[in-house]
């Protein structure tokens, strides 16, 4: 079992440290889960309360990103060490969805 | 290690998703085709707001016309709940406890189900109120290609994890279906991440005109 507690020779504390760090970590995730239900609060009451389309479209938007960073980068790990791959290929996949878009709306709106 | 040795809470490895090679191929294949998956769903979205109220006469209901919030505010709600149950159970996966990972995914698989059927009553109800069909303009097609594709997604993820709930009930925790468990719950928010962009780009932006 030695290769899989590679910084501590007793496998005990190893296994407390782990615990702790997994409950720890748990608490991060209920942090910021209650920010997303913030957040969409936020938006939905933004449209409700009927302000300029000005103000309320790139509202919206800059809180739905902020919102799936949170979701990317805490729900699916991808703060932890090892996703550089994963970040390469959501990185890559935005920059193609963001052009696409682009071409779409100017294609049919300018 | 191989793949069906037995563990307990101490010798569980610190990421069993990614323990053995087979493991570490499937994160890099899955995060992969994640990176595919949004540039689907982004031409979805192009197409939508592209076509967004393309309608052929005024006879035809518009997005301000068929949205309302409380509805899409209440799926919303039931699928960021059901993201962070599933962040629950792969909390449990990683300790090795698998009841409580069954249970927090069976609790997932309640909310998408209810979720899910939130969604076929508004596709009903678009259909029968307001004829706003498939067939029955560019923005009809646009708009249930993108949220049915989202729908379909939801399906697929339920019938996943319903799957490995059922096929590892009785085998509990190894390091052969760790990696199953682990990626499914990726698949899991990706479709969240994907319904915060439907709930801001569709109906709250539809809303407002």
């Amino acid at each position: 079992m030695a290769n899989l507690h590679p910084k501590s020779g007793d496998p005990k504390v190893t296994y407390e440290y782990r615990r702790k760090k997994n409950a720890e970590e748990m608490r991060m995730q209920v942090i910021t889960f209650t920010m997303m239900i913030f957040f969409t609060v936020i938006a939905f009451a933004a449209v409700g309360a009927g302000f300029s389309k000005w103000f309320v479209v790139p509202f919206v938007l800059l809180l739905a990103v902020v919102q799936v960073i949170f979701q990317l980068y805490y729900f699916m790990h991808m703060s932890h060490k090892g996703h550089e791959a994963p970040q390469l290929f959501m990185y890559s996949g935005i920059v193609v969805a963001f052009v696409t878009i682009l071409a779409f709306l100017t294609i049919i709106w300018l | 290690m191989a793949a069906e040795q037995k563990f307990t809470p101490q010798t569980w490895p610190e990421s069993p998703e990614q323990a053995t090679l087979e493991g570490k191929n499937k994160f890099l294949g899955f995060w992969f085709f994640l990176g595919g998956e949004t540039v689907l769903f982004a031409s979805l979205f192009a197409t939508y707001l592209a076509l967004k109220d393309s309608v052929p006469s005024d006879t035809h209901a518009k997005a301000s016309d068929l949205f309302e919030l409380p509805l899409v505010f209440l799926m919303t709600m039931l699928l960021l709940t059901s993201s962070l149950t599933s962040v629950f159970a792969i909390y449990h996966m990683k300790n090795y406890s698998f009841k409580k990972m069954q249970q927090w995914l069976f609790i997932t698989v309640v909310l998408g189900l209810g979720f899910l059927a939130c969604e076929i009553y508004e596709f009903y109800h678009y259909y029968h109120e307001f004829e706003h069909k498939f067939t029955s303009s560019a923005f009809g097609s646009a708009f249930y290609t993108l949220v049915g594709f989202h729908g379909g997604h939801v399906v697929f993820g339920l019938s996943w994890i319903i799957a490995l709930m059922v096929r590892n009930a009785k085998r509990g925790l190894n390091l052969y279906n760790a990696p199953k468990f682990y990626l499914a719950s990726l698949y899991w928010h990706f479709i969240d991440v994907v319904w915060v962009f439907i709930f801001t780009v569709v109906y709250l932006m539809g809303m407002v005109g």
